[in-house]
């Protein structure tokens, strides 16, 4: 990148500069008649009485006058449109360079050696690209065309001025050197400043970073005070920083303040003088006076735009300078296209000397040397601190060492593009990067090299599509579409017809994974619109599971949705509505103060039984929870009435008694409605929902369907036995009631049940397909640790490299699990190359080569067999285990 | 089935009878009824115990692994309690229990009951009183029997 700003601007924006330049210097000859044409109407048109000549015209003295009126309108709006389109322009140039500029930046990141990353922070990256950048797009618009039009705008003032009178030009501009001479000065010191702003900004950045990301340990350490104090250290040092800034820019403003004043000074003085003696005109000097006062304001912008340009510099020249570390990997290698595919079988992986060193001195390989024929599948095993993780990674082409190299087939690894080494080669690692999106989303990452096919659009929206890849380009961003078709089936073998599922289920198989997606999926939902075959089997499943519940002991554990029977084991509120809410509007919280529900409650009289119950519910709630400190595990898992709001609750108990709930005001008698919805009566046990109060609720579910008004028809999905239930999870399709509370097991023993449906219905892809839906969160968020990591080992096995580096990717699943996970991948990998780095070191047995590193270097390698001998290092490592 | 008859089942339970109307209905609504049917196993000999079960209604056998299989050495019924020492240390079950006939049981985990108890430490002091009294008692039998071996020896 270039070096200075100027140089970046003119690089990627000369054209549109020298238009900016262009526009701006054909719009001074009507700024010069612009200020021309005041004289001319007073001297001309009013003063003197006999009209005059426009254009070989005659006029007399008022149609001249208005004749000179209107030009001087239509100057005000030719300038006006002028500064109008200059504008705009600016802006469009301005937000090109900064999208182009962040572009760049963003790119480069992806471009840096890893070890980078240890020395930058998240933070300060994010930072960078985002806000400090920012400001730059503001001044590249306007580089050359601010000075160009104020300076010119100066000009043309000054101009008029001295055709005034010279004396006075002179007089207006003499102290112009001494303001050009002292204010970079102190310009300087406030650009020293700003520097440190920057670096002081960043630092906070890092530390807000760090802060967020460690909270759990300085919560165990208890050293929130040390880590506030710190931070207020941090505030501080900025704090300094930008007063002093403040000092200097406002003495710089003072300044020259005062020196745009002296010049008044010496208008009236001299001015005053010589019109005393009869040297100039009472009028010419009023019209230098008026003039002046215009200069101010192009030498003001002219002055600030110093302070910008030099502000620019700084942000730019830093922050460029932190997007260039050494070893940034070549451009090239991540833009070309593959010219032909890398020959992995039959041949040989030969690494030779590879060393690198850490900042420190020491060296985390340390001429690691060997040759292996390929495909084999190789285990990499030793001690912690061996230099196993970097091996790996330099295997993969991740890592350049600092000496040696890797060569396949003759080949050198490294100067091979990623289209090569990144489709041919994956790299699983721990801890692995799962991104945010759906499991299938993952699953596909890496089968998204190029763009396959164009994004279907039609119509406008096609128009909008390619003019936002136009504006792309003109701002130098990827030309490739993100909207397109990215996912290269090809490569798994399998074509866009067939469905991925059977790969991604044999994927997720081989790493254990396949339970956990089934069962996102039976938390998962289905749109009987457009997945209706899906719908209708899942009621299939339904019926299926509805005849194994009427076996008794099986039956006991669940109670199903009967539209004339109250569900103990539902709540209230899902009792009224008979139904799952879809949207907003009937959630269980809004419910108490819904207009239609409230409406229903009252027809069927139960709105006063009902916020009695919501009474009894609070006052055993508040005499139950009375106790306990705010934070209790209790309020989480069993109570209605969060910490927070217990007080209030505790106040309106103690206001009134049972016999006055009529006289709350609306607001209370919702909060009371509220408690009574969450109501189960077979798991709280409180005994508040006889009978007859069920007999109640049963009738007005059936009034509340009756009479539902239109707007609320699409909130809610009502339970039919033979309708699929919109928005309600799979799972809850197939059971149509709920799990009893009460009976030993039921949870499991469902579970099992309605697998076995399932199984029985030839569905369970079905569900895991659905499953492929689930979202997993930001970074992977929403899985544990074990399913990430078992994710992106699925990831790399779907795209069938021929190459799979591993550094320890099982390590956080449980040792047996682990060991399955190996075995399947050792077998999926037959004929092909399995680089893994092991941490038990007697299940290197499974390989078929074994690498046995120490101190940077490999020590031994061949057969486990021929290794595990006395007295080698291989049979040292698996005695010391 | 209500949360005042779960409170009074709780109160018939030496161990808690102690403890203070109030708490003992916290304890009693943070515990869950279970069903059982015969012959389902409500704890298994050896595996590690998190809950006391205080039987409502039924019976249940207790039973533990001999060289000949399984023996029944008890039968439990209404307000017996099942697995009282797992809410206060951590004991693997010695013995295994079953459902003798369809059972209604309480539950309550020792979760639930120490974080009671680390709140209200008075609930602790009543269950120490209860624990030193039963020691008291296990001594005395103690001294005596030892009395008699004595004098069986001599």
């Amino acid at each position: 990148m270039d070096r200075s700003i100027f140089g970046y601007i003119l690089r990627y924006s000369k054209t549109a500069q020298l238009i900016l330049l262009g526009l701006t210097v054909a719009s001074f000859p009507f700024l010069y008649v612009s200020l021309e044409l005041p004289k001319m109407i007073i001297n001309d048109a009013m003063a003197s009485r006999d009209g005059g000549r426009f254009f070989g015209y005659e006029l007399d003295q008022v149609s001249y006058l208005f004749t000179l009126c209107g030009v001087f309108l239509i100057l005000v709006l030719v300038n006006g449109a002028f500064k109008y389109v200059i504008n705009v322009y600016k802006g469009t140039v301005g937000e090109r360079m900064l999208r182009r500029l962040r572009y760049e930046l963003y790119s480069r990141i992806m471009r840096f050696p890893l070890p980078h990353f240890r020395r930058t922070s998240q933070g300060e990256l994010v930072q960078m690209i985002t806000a400090e950048v920012e400001p730059l797009g503001g001044f590249i618009s306007q580089a050359f065309s601010l000075p160009a039009y104020q300076g010119g705008t100066l000009l043309t003032i000054l101009f008029f001025m001295f055709a005034q009178d010279p004396i006075l030009g002179i007089a207006a501009i003499i102290l112009y050197p001494l303001q050009i001479w002292i204010i970079p000065k102190l310009q300087r010191q406030v650009n020293l400043l700003g520097k440190a702003r920057v670096r002081q900004v960043r630092r906070i950045a890092e530390r807000i970073g760090e802060t967020s990301q460690g909270v759990r340990d300085i919560r165990a350490n208890d050293t929130t005070q040390y880590e506030r104090a710190r931070f207020a250290k941090e505030l501080g040092v900025i704090f300094n920083i930008r007063l002093q800034i403040y000092k200097k820019k406002f003495f710089i403003k003072f300044l020259n303040n005062f020196l745009a004043q002296l010049a008044p000074f010496f208008f009236y003085s001299i001015g005053g003088y010589l019109v005393i003696q009869g040297d100039l005109t009472l009028g010419a000097l009023v019209a230098v006076i008026g003039a002046h006062e215009k200069l101010y304001a192009p030498w003001k912008e002219l002055l600030s735009y110093y302070q910008l340009m030099s502000d620019a510099r700084i942000k730019y020249e830093q922050v460029v300078s932190q997007f260039d570390p050494i070893g940034l990997r070549d451009e090239q290698l991540q833009s070309a296209d593959a010219d032909q595919p890398l020959v992995l079988s039959d041949t040989n992986l030969v690494a030779s000397n590879l060393t690198i060193a850490t900042e420190d001195g020491a060296a985390t390989l340390d001429g690691a040397s060997f040759q292996v024929g390929l495909p084999s599948r190789i285990a990499i095993v030793g001690p912690t601190g061996a230099g196993k993780e970097d091996l790996t990674l330099v295997l993969a082409n991740l890592l350049s060492p600092d000496n040696g190299r890797v060569l396949i087939g003759g080949e050198e690894l490294a100067k091979l593009s990623e289209s090569v080494t990144g489709r041919q080669i994956t790299y699983v690692g721990y801890p692995a990067q799962i991104f945010s999106g759906t499991i299938s989303d993952n699953l596909l990452f890496g089968l998204k090299n190029r763009p396959i096919r164009a994004a279907q659009l039609d119509g406008s929206d096609a128009e909008a599509h390619k003019r936002d890849l136009l504006e792309a380009k003109r701002s130098g961003n990827s030309e490739f579409d993100a909207d397109a078709d990215w996912v290269d089936f090809s490569t798994v073998g399998i074509t866009p017809e067939e469905s991925l599922l059977p790969a991604a289920e044999r994927a997720l198989t081989k790493v254990h994974l396949d339970r956990d997606v089934y069962q996102m999926g039976l938390r998962g939902t289905v749109d009987p619109e457009t997945q209706t075959d899906l719908a209708d089997a899942i009621l299939r499943a339904r019926k299926a599971m509805g005849g194994r519940l009427e076996d008794p002991k099986l039956g006991r554990l669940v109670e199903v949705f009967g539209p004339d029977d109250y569900n103990t084991n539902a709540t209230l509120a899902e009792n009224l509505l008979f139904g799952a809410p879809i949207g907003d509007s009937l959630q269980i919280e809004h419910l108490a103060s819904q207009a239609y529900v409230q409406d229903v409650l009252e027809r069927s009289g139960l709105t006063e039984t009902l916020i009695e119950v919501g009474y009894k519910l609070a006052s055993t709630m508040v005499e139950l929870f009375a106790d306990l400190p705010p934070d209790h595990d209790y309020f989480r898992q069993f109570s209605f009435i969060s910490a927070e709001d217990l007080p209030d609750y505790r106040t309106l108990v103690g206001r009134i008694d049972a016999s006055q709930l009529q006289g709350l005001n609306a607001e209370d008698r919702e909060r009371l409605l509220a408690l009574t919805f969450k109501l189960i009566p077979a798991r709280h046990r409180l005994g508040l929902v006889e009978e007859e109060l069920q007999a109640k609720i049963v009738k007005a579910r059936h009034l509340f369907r009756e009479q539902l008004p239109s707007e609320l028809a699409t909130a809610v999905s009502f339970f039919d036995p033979d309708q699929y239930t919109i928005g309600a999870s799979i799972q809850d399709n197939i059971l149509f009631g709920k799990i009893a509370y009460g009976q030993a097991q039921a949870n499991e023993r469902i579970g099992d049940l309605i697998t076995t449906v399932l199984a029985d219905l030839d569905l369970r892809g079905r569900v895991i397909q659905v499953g492929l839906q689930a979202e997993v969160g930001v970074g992977g968020s929403r899985l544990s640790l074990p399913q990430r990591q078992k994710l992106a080992l699925a990831r790399a096995l779907l795209k069938r490299p021929d190459v799979l580096v591993a550094y320890d990717p099982t390590s956080p699943l449980d040792p047996n699990e682990q060991l399955a996970v190996i075995d399947n991948l050792v077998q999926e990998f037959e004929g092909r190359t399995l680089i893994w780095s092991l941490n038990r070191i007697d299940w290197a047995e499974r390989f078929d080569h074994v690498i046995v590193m120490r101190q940077g270097r490999i020590v031994e390698q061949g057969a486990f067999s021929e290794l595990n001998r006395d007295g080698s290092a291989l049979h040292a490592l698996v005695a010391a285990e | 089935m209500s949360l005042a008859e779960d409170m009074e089942v709780l109160r018939s339970i030496p161990l808690f009878a102690k403890i203070e109307p109030a708490k003992l209905k916290l304890l009693a609504f943070t515990s869950e009824r279970l069903s059982y049917i015969s012959g389902d196993e409500i704890c298994r000999e050896g595996e590690a115990g998190d809950a006391a079960y205080i039987i409502l209604d039924g019976e249940a056998d207790i039973s533990v692994a001999t060289n000949n299989g399984p023996m029944t050495v008890a039968t439990l019924g209404k307000n017996d309690i099942i697995g009282e020492i797992a809410v206060l240390c951590d004991v693997p079950r010695t013995a295994t229990v079953t459902a003798k006939t369809d059972l209604e049981t309480l539950k309550v985990a020792k979760d639930n009951f120490f974080q009671l108890v680390t709140q209200f430490p008075q609930i602790g002091i009543q269950v120490m009183h209860e624990l030193a009294d039963r020691l008291h008692h296990t001594t005395q039998d103690l001294t005596k029997a030892k009395a008699k071996l004595a004098a069986l020896d001599g």
